[in-house]
């Protein structure tokens, strides 16, 4: 058996790298990979919270949030491939027309 | 978990604007030829439908779907908000996509759907189904604000994109957070945990819940410093787009705010507005000093959305029911102010051309009297100036502010509110003072009777609310009592 605090050590930590990594990856698709990492980290959260406290609800929220991921990296990926064919780049130093 | 007849009463709406989004996008593929010009107007009627279906959600607060949506009158009064907001939107929409050959029934679906999501915001009761409809919102939109498939378009669609994903990640960081310090997810439940246990108030994991919650929220509302995306996905977006995320989105994200924080995280208001406290002064400050440097109409206005922002942030400081009552009446003085400026811009562009440098403003005062009179009406609005709704809205905020002894922070909103008052009519100026210069950039409107039809409602609405705000604030308020 884990312990709680491990368990809840280890999402923290994952969603810190995630986090780090949408600040300072500069590849978009990188970036995308980032987001989904803290998405899974709270998934991480979630489960052990549920196993705490001996709750079902914590289960069935990682379903929402996967089904939330997935919708969310379709229509990203969608809007990477519109901007790369506007733009020919996928690195966002390049993404720079707008600013001010 | 079983759901009953009274439950479905209270997604009636919500279901009626799904239907018509669906019939919209149907309505394109059996349509004969490339007739196509009534699909925004099947939408509007959708919303007029769901309109008539809401007034019953006034009254006695009631709760749905085992406690995941409200059925209450402070979700009623929003989802008001949300229609005149949708409805505007759909008919500012209409001339502007025909002539720039983007009017496709996906952009009013997707318009449809996002509302939908707004509504389920301001009715989510449980942090969850608070995610769920802010997803719901947020991903229409990403594709709303790419519609345009350009290179700025696109831009501000994955500048909106990528920083909504990252917010709603700490949204939903924190609420596992709270989960796990709580035990639950429910807003009610929440208030119980906390009023019941005074240690859980101190527990690392429950106000790191807290900070995450409101970090993610602070994105959505562009609060500074949590504001970078904002002006690009502002500016880059279609300008109707742009103003439906500048009001729609604002206005459902506070309402989700104004549930959260007066409900949810009542009995720690002292440990949370500290951070608001700063977190509003910065956003009405950074948000009106960059406003003022800017020369474009439309990077201006992204700005001043921020400062709008800032003030409502004044309110959810004070954390009062009359505060409450101050932002929904903002939120929909805003709706109209801002939707009704959003429209001018889109009149003086031109296909491929925004037109919404400052200079190209120049002499459009005495070229098109009735352009320059509702520019200069939805300017006065937003600076603050009676008697229009936006004087009004600042009042009650500022008011309630004072109220609760918050006399710094107010005195630096009148103060902000007063420097706005330079680039706002900064643009009035330069309609009316300023010679057009000899090869005229505006040579034309981009007006049809749709957009005639918006931008008078939304004076009118201006208008209206400034001059006899009694009724809508007595609603407001009543819709604040069932909610605190």
């Amino acid at each position: 058996m884990i312990p709680f605090e491990y368990s809840m050590g280890l999402s923290a930590v994952l969603f810190g790298l995630g986090v780090v990594g949408v600040l300072v990856r500069r590849n978009v698709i990188v970036l995308l990979m980032c987001v989904e990492l803290m998405l899974n980290a709270v998934n991480l959260a979630f489960v052990t919270v549920a196993d705490h406290l001996n709750s079902v609800e914590g289960l069935l929220y990682v379903f929402f949030v996967m089904t939330v991921a997935a919708a969310e990296a379709a229509v990203g990926l969608a809007i990477v491939v519109c901007l790369y064919r506007a733009r020919r780049a996928v690195h966002a130093d390049e993404i720079s027309l707008l600013k001010g | 978990m079983t759901f009953s007849m009274a439950d479905m009463r209270l997604l009636t709406p919500h279901l009626v604007i799904t239907a018509a989004a669906l019939l919209v996008l149907l309505a394109e593929a059996v349509s004969p030829g490339r007739r196509k010009g009534y699909l925004p107007y099947l939408g509007i009627a959708g919303i007029v439908v769901a309109a008539f279906t809401t007034p019953g959600l006034f009254g006695p607060a009631r709760s749905g779907f085992s406690g995941m949506l409200a059925g209450d009158a402070f979700a009623a009064f929003v989802y008001f908000i949300l229609y005149a907001v949708g409805a505007l939107t759909l008919l500012v929409s209409d001339a502007y996509l025909r002539d720039e050959g983007r009017d496709h029934a996906e952009y009013y679906a997707l318009v449809l759907l996002a509302l939908v999501g707004m509504m389920l915001m301001a009715g989510a009761t449980h942090l969850m189904s608070v995610f769920l409809a802010l997803e719901t919102m947020s991903i229409a939109i990403y594709a709303l604000a790419g519609f345009f498939r350009d290179e700025r378009s696109a831009e501000a669609s994955f500048k909106y994109f990528i920083l909504g994903a990252f917010s709603s990640g700490f949204l939903l960081y924190g609420i596992a957070l709270l989960y796990g310090a709580c035990g639950t997810t429910e807003i009610q439940g929440i208030l119980d945990a906390f009023a019941s246990n005074r240690a859980l108030a101190g527990s690392p994991m429950a106000l790191a819940g807290v900070g995450l919650v409101t970090v993610g929220f602070a994105f959505k509302v562009a609060a500074v410093p949590f504001h970078m995306w904002t002006p690009d996905a502002y500016q880059g977006a279609p300008t109707s787009v742009t103003a439906f995320m500048a009001t729609g989105v604002k206005a459902a994200a506070f309402a989700a705010v104004l549930r959260v924080f007066f409900v949810a995280f009542q009995t720690l208001h002292v440990d949370w507005s500290g951070v608001l406290w700063v977190l509003a002064l910065l956003t009405m400050t950074l948000g009106n000093l960059t406003a003022i440097a800017q020369t474009d109409v439309k990077r201006m206005l992204a700005y001043s959305s921020i400062a709008h922002a800032g003030y409502i942030l004044v309110g959810v400081v004070a954390g009062t029911p009359e505060a409450g009552a101050g932002i929904l009446y903002y939120l929909l003085a805003y709706a109209f102010m801002n939707i009704g400026a959003f429209a001018c811009l889109i009149m003086v562009g031109r296909k491929g051309h925004e037109n919404t440098e400052l200079d190209a403003f120049a002499g459009l005062g005495f070229k098109f009297p009735a352009l320059g009179l509702a520019m200069s009406l939805f300017m006065f609005s937003m600076a603050g100036i009676p008697p229009t709704a936006g004087f009004i809205g600042k009042f009650l905020i500022f008011k309630a502010a004072v109220h609760q002894g918050y006399y710094w922070l107010t005195i630096f909103g009148v103060l902000n509110s007063a420097a706005s008052v330079y680039y706002y009519l900064r643009v009035i100026v330069t309609m009316y003072f300023k010679p057009e210069p000899d090869t005229p950039v505006v040579e034309g409107l981009r007006a049809g009777p749709s957009m005639a039809l918006a931008t008078i409602l939304a004076g009118l609405g201006v208008l209206y609310f400034g001059i006899v705000p009694g009724g809508l604030v007595d609603l407001a308020e009543q819709a604040l009592r069932y909610l605190v």
